[in-house]
């Protein structure tokens, strides 16, 4: 969105929803990796998170939000003892991605609302702005 | 002219149209951490906008934060239920207020037209 343009409904929802995808997407690798196990500890999967960061357009009042870049978590990853596993270490240990899928699914979901919120308000929106303008 | 022909309903969808902007917001930033609700005092806003005030600067000075019933640890103040029945209620009264503007249209057309 141009920064000189004065902020609509449009360009808010645009922008909000385009947030809640990048979370939902970093929700989603994290799901993928879930189980994921490497020999160190440094190599292990560490969870990804969506920084979401509200911008306000004085102009027109509105306020959007923008997912201000990925964020690594910083959880210490699960140590297992698994001797025969291929990636086992010298000490028979290896190290499992720390994901919560439970979470992860509930911040898809979460996520999923409130884009069908969005889509929800935009619609009521646009239905009103095109009756303004057929009126007569 | 344009305050004369639509009189308060004029004032009152502009300010309806603002204050769905302001409701769209709060619902776009449900998760950000931080957050304040806004909204719009409706009735100040009104009586400043009848007053000579511009649209922007009537809602700009009746701009409130609202009190969350329960505030959540991130800090974001946004109760979604609130929000939407906020959100419904303004789009109604947006188009109630359409209605009497539409009104007060066809009833100058028709005095124009001489029927």
């Amino acid at each position: 969105m141009a920064n000189d343009q004065r902020m609509t409904l449009f360009s808010m929802t645009e922008s909000a929803m385009s947030a809640q995808l990048v979370r939902m997407n970093a929700a989603a690798s994290n799901l993928a990796n879930a189980g994921s196990v490497s020999t160190r500890e440094a190599d292990t999967y560490r969870p990804l998170r969506t920084m979401f960061v509200s911008e306000l357009d004085r102009a027109s009042g509105i306020s959007t939000v923008r997912s201000e870049g990925l964020l690594r978590e910083n959880s210490a990853p699960t140590k297992r003892y698994d001797p025969f596993h291929p990636l086992a270490d010298e000490t028979g240990h290896v190290f499992e991605a720390p994901v919560d899928e439970t979470a992860e699914m509930v911040e898809i979901m979460e996520s999923a609302r409130q884009y069908q919120n969005l889509v929800q308000a935009l619609t009521t929106a646009k239905q009103l702005m095109l009756e303004t303008l057929k009126s007569n | 002219m344009n305050a004369q022909i639509f009189g308060i309903h004029g004032a009152a969808l502009e300010l309806r149209s603002q204050r769905m902007g302001v409701l769209a917001s709060n619902i776009a930033n449900a998760a950000t951490p931080g957050y304040k609700a806004r909204d719009i005092d409706f009735r100040a806003a009104l009586e400043a906008r009848l007053g000579g005030k511009s649209a922007d600067a009537s809602t700009r000075a009746n701009m409130v934060f609202k009190v969350p019933a329960m505030p959540s640890m991130d800090g974001n103040t946004v109760e979604l239920g609130r929000e939407q029945i906020a959100f419904t209620e303004n789009a109604v009264a947006y188009s109630a207020t359409l209605s009497f503007v539409q009104g007060r249209v066809s009833t100058i057309t028709r005095a124009l037209k001489g029927e």
